[in-house]
């Protein structure tokens, strides 16, 4: 019931966050990645992490879908609550977790199947459609959301791994939301890419906010900027400063993130 | 000045380069040039070995068979004319063959000579006539022409490897057994037809009667229990080892002893076959089912090692991706890792099912060096392998022997090159564009 609560609008309106993070440290064997990050994320907005490199924000969106734990030395400590429910809980199957957070990765990296198998991989292992015609359907409707169908739709059996580097990229998030998950987690989804493909997947971001929940994490502040409705500044493992996106480029309140969007380090 | 000094400083780098040039370009056409010979050189000794193999063993694939008139006569064969089988599978064929070539030359009359012309035949020839009667009894009465096996003696004399131009006491044939050969040559009675014995038969005394096909059905049956134990078993420690188990002390302790297995003399393999699959679990002797778990052993570190290499040449972002969308470790191996990983860990069991294959040192130590004469029918069958087989042709004094060692060679290496065939036919099945 508790967990029903939260997820309802509260009196004034202000939603619950969908992931609330309280204390969150990171260690890589003797040394600490994240220092008592305390950060919520607000469902149906885009949130980006800025900050220079080897702040932390990779480490933070990977604990979010506890991709860390294939990281055999990464301890996590702290809590993190997506819809109430400490996703770090013994009880919490990753499985079902990493179904409901989705992932985007820095590098495409489609498998080496054809392009329909490669959307259809997630729901048939979570056995998510009854038929073939469900699960067609299910393909088209994920390439359709990530704008690649008109582009592949006369060679789906292709191999994904044939698609221009953006295309593979919005391959790899028609493959994320097959699964329909709740939140999807991007890690700097472009920096791979020219700036065409750039803006398609840009413009892409700012659709799929209607019914996902999205982190991104980028080096560029301008796409920070452009894609994002709250940023978090990170530096030296340390949340340094939250808040609307509009704020923390215009009038940011901590002198670091100052000098980082002014240029002055990172 | 200083202008002078900044623009000639680009110039002078541009001629040392340009003067370092030639020498880097002679480096380069050295360096090919001597792959090329070491390549050359390679390939002629492969050449050589070849030549010589085949030009020793290709006389092996022919034998030297007389034509004899046969008369089945019905008093010898089954004087009771009851056409019992057991009857006639006793009965006397060898005189049959003597009294027909006694009829051929009625001149051998001294005890000596008639032994010498009994041994222009093998001794064989006798079980020939029992099959064709076994198998045919309405023979029994008649009298027939057949072409026998000559001994592996004449069967020398006409490839040429007996010199008729030493002296009698240093040959293997006596001078009125060439001149019978001789006699018989003039008749056409004498040909070398298609050796399909050595292709039917097991090992024998005989030269002349003994066959690879046992070595090689025990090789078959050795194999497949290899590769049955040894492909599985490796490909599933592998994946373990790589995918699954933590790194700590422990598993640096297993992957060092693996590394280590894969050093041990094979020799010692046998040795350990023999303490443990024979003395302690009672398992017979010279059983291909025995040869096959020694060889796994030998091979799994190969298949090991190979194995992980090939899991960990896959790249991360592929696991990831997977991971990603929600599935369970061992779905990432299966649908994933492995499937990329095939090809090479393919090459490894190849390469450690070729090695086995080649193996003869442990298989001795578990008597599958004995004489063997029946072919294998099963894996617990008494059994040799090929290259035990050429060993021990090898070892033979028979000049008999020296043609079906090499011919022995070219089955083995034949084995092998189909085995391969398969391995590349499976890997190409397997391969993935990326």
């Amino acid at each position: 019931m508790a967990a029903l609560e939260m997820t309802t609008p509260d009196a004034a309106g202000n939603r619950p966050p969908k992931f609330s993070t309280k204390n969150v440290n990171v260690f890589y064997g003797e040394k600490q990645a994240l220092f008592d990050v305390e950060l919520d994320i607000v469902e149906n907005q885009v949130t980006s992490l800025i900050g220079p490199s080897g702040c932390g924000k990779s480490t933070y969106l990977r604990c979010l879908n506890r991709m860390n734990d294939v990281v055999e030395e990464c301890r996590v400590d702290g809590s993190i609550l997506l819809d109430g429910h400490n996703i770090y809980d013994r009880s919490v199957d990753v499985v079902q977790l990493r179904a409901e957070v989705g992932m985007v990765f820095q590098k495409p990296n489609p498998f080496p199947k054809s392009i329909f198998d490669n959307v259809a991989y997630g729901p048939r292992i979570h056995g998510l459609t009854s038929n073939r015609a469900e699960l067609v359907e299910l393909v088209e409707s994920s390439l359709i959301r990530a704008g690649l169908y008109e582009e592949v739709k006369d060679r789906l059996d292709n191999p994904g791994t044939s698609l221009s580097g953006g295309q593979q990229q919005r391959l790899c998030i028609a493959r994320a939301i097959a699964v329909q998950p709740e939140v999807i987690l991007m890690d700097e989804p472009c920096s791979a890419l020219d700036p065409i493909a750039t803006a398609r997947i840009e413009e892409l971001i700012d659709e799929l906010r209607e019914n996902f929940t999205i982190i991104i994490v980028t080096h560029s502040m301008q796409q920070a900027a452009r894609v994002s409705q709250r940023t978090a500044f990170f530096h030296l493992g340390k949340l340094v400063e939250v808040g609307d996106t509009e704020m923390i480029f215009t009038t940011p309140q901590d002198q670091r993130t100052q000098d980082y969007i002014t240029g002055r380090f990172g | 000045m200083t202008d002078l000094a900044s623009n000639s400083a680009p110039r002078q780098t541009t001629e040392r380069i340009a003067a370092s040039l030639p020498r880097r370009y002679a480096r380069d056409s050295r360096f090919r040039y001597y792959g090329l010979v070491a390549i050359g050189l390679a390939l002629a000794f492969l050449v050589l070995l070849f030549v010589s193999i085949v030009s020793k063993g290709y006389s092996a694939f022919f034998q030297t068979e007389i034509r004899l008139l046969i008369e089945f006569d019905e008093d010898r064969l089954d004087p009771n004319g009851t056409r019992d089988p057991s009857v006639l599978a006793g009965a006397d064929y060898g005189g049959l063959v003597k009294s027909s070539l006694r009829g051929l030359f009625p001149e051998a009359e001294s005890r000596r000579d008639r032994k010498s012309l009994n041994r222009l035949m093998s001794s064989g020839a006798g079980f020939v006539l029992r099959d064709m009667v076994t198998n045919d009894p309405s023979l029994i009465g008649t009298a027939q022409e057949v072409w026998l096996p000559a001994a592996a003696d004449i069967d020398m004399l006409i490839k040429g490897f007996i010199d008729r131009s030493k002296p009698a006491s240093e040959r293997r044939v006596n001078d009125k057994q060439i001149a019978w050969v001789d006699a018989l040559q003039e008749r056409d009675a004498i040909e070398r037809h298609f050796n399909t014995r050595f292709f039917s038969a097991g090992d024998s005394r005989e030269p002349e009667l003994a066959g690879i096909w046992g070595a090689v059905v025990g090789s078959f049956y050795t194999l497949l229990v290899t590769i049955l134990l040894a492909f599985p078993l490796g490909v599933m420690t592998a994946i373990y080892l790589e995918e699954f188990a933590p790194t700590n002390r422990w598993t640096d302790l297993i992957e060092v002893n693996i590394n280590n297995l894969a050093a041990v003399p094979s020799i010692v393999f046998g040795l350990l076959g023999l303490a443990v699959f024979l003395n302690f679990f009672g398992l017979p002797r010279s059983a291909p089912l025995v040869g096959g778990m020694v060889l796994a052993l030998m091979t799994l570190p190969t298949i090991i090692i190979a194995g992980r290499a090939a899991l960990k040449a896959v790249p991360p972002s592929i696991r990831e991706a997977a991971l990603g969308v929600g599935a369970s470790r061992l779905q990432v191996v299966t649908h994933h890792v492995l499937p990329l990983a095939m090809p090479g860990i393919l090459t490894g069991a190849i390469i450690g099912t070729a090695q086995a294959l080649g193996e003869s040192a442990p298989l001795l130590m578990i008597g599958m060096v004995a004489f063997i004469v029946d072919v294998p029918t099963g894996p617990i069958d008494p059994a040799t392998v090929l290259p035990v087989q050429i060993y021990l042709w090898a070892d033979s004094p028979e000049r008999a022997f020296v043609e079906r060692t090499s011919a022995g060679i070219m089955v083995l290496i034949a084995f092998l090159v189909a085995m391969n065939l398969i391995a590349v036919v499976l890997r190409k099945k397997f391969e993935r564009r990326w």
